[in-house]
This record gives C-alpha cells, structure tokens and sequence, in this order.
C-alpha cells in the first residue's frame, strides 16, 4: 500500500539483539531480581512465627539455596556475555561498552545534552546501546564482578566444588567475612537503582523515538527510517562512519 | 654471679596458693638459672616437658590425658598421640619471649585459665618464658637483660609471642619500654626468632586501639615483621586451648602449624562460629530472636536478627567453648561480635544485621542510603518524564501524528 503522506517515515527493520543476547538479558534480569529478593531475606529475615520444630522447617535454608542457585545462574551468563561480546554481532561487541575512541566520547556527550539535559539539537540515532548506555552498561559488568567475587568469596569457605573455593582470596584480601558481605550487600542497591533507571529509559526512547525500543529484547528487532539509513545517520559507539 | 640478680623467692608448692604466684616462683627461679648459667662455657641441659610435668609432681596418667586433649584440639587422629607424647618427652623446652605492647593482658589471662592445668604449668611455667613483662618478677635492667640473653643464648631458636599492637604514630611513643619504642623491641626481637605468634586480635589486626581515627596507628604485627612466618590467633582473647594446641603443635612437628590465608592456624580458624553453632538450626528453620527479652529469645532460638557475627566470624568458640568447655557467648544467649575477625568494631554496629555505611553518619546503614537513592532517582526520573513531555513535544506530537495517518489510511 502507498502512502498518501511522504513526511509518514519508512521504517527499515535493524536485527539488534542476536537470540542469545536476549536470552542472556531475560535470565540475567531474572536472575537478579530473584537474587535481590532473597539477598534481602538473608540480610533480614522476615519474623516468622511458627509451632513447628526447627527441624521440621527450612525456610532460611531453601531462601539462601535458591539465592545460591540464582548466583550460579547469574555467574555462567555473565560468562556467557563475555564470550558473546567477541563472537556476537556489531551490537553485542564490547567495543560497544568501553570506551577506545574520541567518536564513543563524543557521542556520550551529545547523548548527554539531548536525552538528560534535554538541550535542542539533532537527535541522535543509535541503532543498538547509545554510548552514554554501552558505558553505563560496562559499569553493571563492573558491579556484576564485584557481586561474583564477594559473593562467591563469601561462599567459599561452604561450598565443596572447586569453583566457588577459587574465590577464597577476596575475603583474605579484604580482611574478613564482614567487610566482603558488607560490599555485597552495598553494591547490591546499585542494581536496584540500575533497574529503575533502565526501564525508565526504555520507555523513553520508545515514547520519543517510536522505533521500537520495548520490543526490541523480546523479537529483537529495532526500526530504523529510510532515510537515516540511506544518509547513514545512524551511530554505533566506536563503529567507524562509512 | 652479682649479687643483686638474687631476688626474693617466694616458696610456693604446687596446689598452694593462685597460680600467678606459682608461675612467679618459677618464672623467676628460671631466669635466676640462666644468669647463673650465662657465664658459664657450656649452656645448661634444658629439661624435656615430660621432665617437668614429673618434676611438678603430675602422674603419668595426668600427662596423658593432656596429650590425648592436645592431640584431639589440634586436629590430629588417635594414632598422633604419641607422636605428641614422644614430643613432648624428648624435646627440650621451647624457650619463649612473650612481648607485651599495646593490648589489655586478655590473651595471657586467657591461656593461664585454659582447662587442663597442665597447659598453665608445663607451656607457661616450663615452656621458658624467658622474657614476658606481666609475669617476670624481674624488672628494670635485670628484665632487659634477660630478654638480651635470650635473644643471644637461643639464637634462632626462641619463639617470639607477641601481644598487643605496634603503635606507629608519633615516631612510636605511645608504648616505649626501657627507653625503646615497641616497633625496635619487635624488630630486634623477631630478627632471630624461629617463628612468630601473634596473640590475640592486637597483635593479629590490630583490634580495638585501631579503630577509626586509630589515632596512635597501631598496626598489627604482620604488618612490620617481614620474612618470618607469622602465625596468627586472633580473638579478644583467643581460646587458652587453642593458644595451648598452637604451641603444642610447634613442639610436635617441630614446624608451624597449617595456616589459612589470613595465617591463622587451619586446626582451628577454618570454621565459622555459625557452622558449629548448636543454634543453628533454628537459623535454617527461619527462627529469630528479635529482641532480647521476647519469647523467641527464651525458646534459645537463632540471634542472627539481634546481630551475631557468627556467620562472618572464624573460630572455634563453638567446639572448644570457653572456661573449661563451660560455655561461649551464644549459648549464654548473646550474639557472637565476631571479635576474631579483623576491623570488628568498625564494620558494623554489634547488635544490628545491617551494613553501616562509612561517612554517612552513625545511623546510617547502606539500606537507609540506598532508599534515599531511590526515591532521589524516582523523582529525578519523574522530573525527566514531565520535562520529556514539554521540551520533547514537537517530536512526540509528530510521530503521534505519522502513526494516526497510518490508521486513518487502513481501510479496515
């Protein structure tokens, strides 16, 4: 069908997000929110009356399990993504999330001044993360490392595999149990603030772009117009402008 | 022999008046020997433990049943024990220098009381204390001395127990004795020591006096002492018995025992006092005191929610218990405060679960910042969304626009 209005755009349909790079999102968010509510339980258990036994009960015992399912969860995905920003598509690389080049700064910037401050200017179109996203993105793999190391260092004197032992240095480092799960527990708030803020923006970029933003983690595709693609308008951090 | 080295000697036979006094006699009875002795060509035969434990006048079975104790506290099988006991009958007793610096005297408190007297009276009395300030009768010149004849005489083969903290503030002049400060006394003292012990949490991380602002920067011994192997045994104090079993094993193999990555000794720090809690499972089960007088606290249920450490803290309290195996703070129903772990009392309040935060006030813990975070990023977010809509609006209105065209268009 042709449309009677040339301003009506042409939206080119971008493949973004690779399957595994959403599926790596969904269990991750997962993931985490499980591992928040149950870390909360842990650090303050809820006041549970109850005329059972001890030994007829295991409520903290089946929280902390599932908070040590989860992690184990969270930690080979995030493995899994690693590996994946060296083999998945331009949008995956993780040239994407730290910063090598002048352009990734620049695009920062102009991100900054157009999205928060909310200046005037040209909008900019990212087909994938914008820069200011990739690096804020590469500060939550940064506090993912921080999470696996206390965690699993807090873990190592329970656990029996070798793996979660590997991870005994952090609290001998640190100085003890009580500085390593006082990290956890801090940084762990970083995640939640992490998560409203990301929503948030998902919304945003949808609501002023209308090129598919929410969708995008579900079939993976993004939209571009016509015309950005044949100007080649569109940005990629670190992506060289043909 | 001058004759001022002779002091009064109190005459004090075993089971007679505290053990302090007996342990006086003898320490001093010793260090009068080894004047005698210093100026002599040929050093005196150190007596073997066993020698001693005859000598005070312990039967064979008494002797024993230490070593049976000793043998089970360091971990060792059955069949150690007279690896134990041929040790202690053969090895001549280990001379000792007990440096005492910034700390509170808990930790010798705390081995002079361990359970079996034979641990006071042969690894006190017998194990050469040749220099400890707290228990000599020497003092003045004549305890400096002797603590120089030791380091000379045992050259390379005293062990070197320090208690206490070095404090490093003020070029060191918050703990000076005989005109030196502790850090010389300690560098002096470990050049030639055959191993370290670091007693107690001073001396292992430098514990309370290193508290936020630490103001005369006392500094755990591990710290300053390098190319020595150190062995810690933190605790404010450390168990008597897992003083003792330190020692014991030192005599044994003739080697330090296995340490952690803290370097304290595996036998009895790898284990947190939660996993041999014996209220612990009310912790799995989910039940709590929540306060200390409620009814969950009679029930004996889990103090985790009143702020035990035990689940950060590595000890033995809850194998070994305390004053004879009497008890520990959890079984008298008061959270464990973690006192073996380094930085206990700036890490956190004693009787709360949650994580202070450093800097942001006394009241503050991280879940308390973190609200305030969210709720300043929630109404910085909503800020954004109205802003969004006014400073936007050309561009949301247009592809409102595009988008009802396109409906218009369909025909159906």
């Amino acid at each position: 069908m042709k449309t009677k209005f040339l301003h009506v755009h042409r939206l080119r349909r971008v493949y973004v997000w690779e399957l595994p790079v959403r599926y790596y999102h969904w269990l991750n968010a997962l993931a985490i929110i499980v591992l928040i509510v149950t870390g909360f339980f842990i650090a303050n258990p809820l006041a549970i009356l109850s005329h059972q036994e001890a030994a007829n009960q295991y409520t903290m015992g089946w929280v902390r399990l599932i908070h040590f399912i989860a992690s184990y969860i969270f930690f080979f995905n995030f493995l899994f993504r690693i590996y994946w920003g060296f083999v998945g598509n331009k949008y995956a690389n993780w040239k994407q999330f730290i910063p090598t080049t002048r352009k990734f700064f620049k695009e920062m910037w102009t991100v900054f001044k157009i999205d928060i401050l909310m200046m005037r200017g040209k909008e900019h179109i990212s087909v994938g993360h914008n820069a200011m996203a990739g690096f804020i993105y590469f500060f939550t793999f940064l506090a993912f490392l921080v999470q696996c190391l206390t965690g699993f260092g807090l873990y190592a004197s329970m656990g029996t595999w070798w793996l979660p032992k590997l991870f005994a240095f952090v609290p001998a480092m640190l100085g003890g149990d009580i500085l390593t799960r006082s990290i956890h527990h801090w940084s762990m708030w970083f995640f939640i603030l992490f998560a409203v803020i990301h929503v948030y923006l998902v919304f945003y970029h949808d609501y002023v772009e209308g090129r598919g933003e929410i969708s995008s983690m579900g079939g993976g595709w993004k939209f571009i117009e016509e015309e950005v693609f044949q100007n080649e308008e569109h940005h990629t951090p670190n992506e060289p402008k043909k | 022999m001058p004759i001022n080295m002779i002091k009064v000697i109190l005459i004090c036979d075993k089971g007679h008046e505290g053990t302090i006094n007996r342990k006086l006699l003898c320490v001093s009875i010793y260090q009068l020997k080894s004047k005698f002795m210093s100026n002599e060509l040929v050093p005196m035969k150190q007596p073997t433990y066993y020698e001693e434990v005859e000598r005070k006048g312990y039967s064979r079975r008494d002797f024993l049943q230490f070593v049976s104790m000793m043998t089970a506290f360091i971990g060792l099988e059955n069949s150690a024990m007279g690896q134990v006991a041929t040790a202690l009958e053969t090895q001549p007793r280990l001379p000792v220098i007990w440096l005492h610096f910034q700390e509170c005297t808990c930790c010798s408190e705390s081995f002079i009381r361990s359970s079996h007297p034979i641990v006071a009276d042969i690894l006190l009395d017998k194990i050469s204390l040749d220099y400890t300030e707290t228990l000599m009768a020497a003092s003045g010149f004549q305890a400096e001395k002797c603590l120089q004849d030791t380091m000379t005489k045992y050259k390379g083969k005293y062990i070197l127990c320090v208690e206490g903290s070095v404090p490093m503030g003020a070029d060191g002049v918050y703990c000076m004795i005989g005109g030196k400060t502790s850090l010389q006394i300690l560098e002096e003292a470990a050049e030639n020591a055959q191993a370290i012990i670091a007693w107690g949490s001073c001396a292992s991380n430098g514990c309370v006096q290193s508290a936020r602002p630490n103001p005369t920067k006392a500094t755990p011994i591990h710290k300053l002492v390098k190319g020595k192997p150190v062995i810690k045994v933190p605790g404010c104090p450390p168990i008597g018995e897992v003083m003792a079993g330190v020692i014991v094993h030192l005599l044994t193999f003739g080697r330090i025992p296995e340490l952690d990555k803290l370097g304290r000794p595996k036998a009895f720090y790898s284990k947190r006092v939660h996993d041999t809690c014996y209220r612990r499972p009310f912790y799995d089960a989910g039940l709590y005191v929540e306060t200390f007088d409620d009814e969950n606290a009679r029930k004996g249920y889990c103090l985790y929610k009143v702020g035990c450490k035990g689940p950060s803290t590595y000890n033995a309290c809850g194998v070994m218990k305390w004053n004879n195996g009497t008890s520990f703070p959890i079984q008298s129903g008061h959270p464990c405060i973690g006192c073996s772990e380094e930085n206990y009392w700036d890490n956190g309040r004693l009787y709360e679960r949650g994580s202070s935060f450093a800097g942001f006030g006394i009241e503050a813990n991280a879940d308390n910042v973190g609200k305030v975070a969210l709720g300043v990023t929630a109404a910085a977010l909503a800020g954004h969304a109205v802003m969004t809509n006014v400073r936007k609006k050309k561009l949301i209105l247009d592809l409102e626009e595009e988008g009802k065209q396109s409906e218009h268009e369909l025909k159906s």
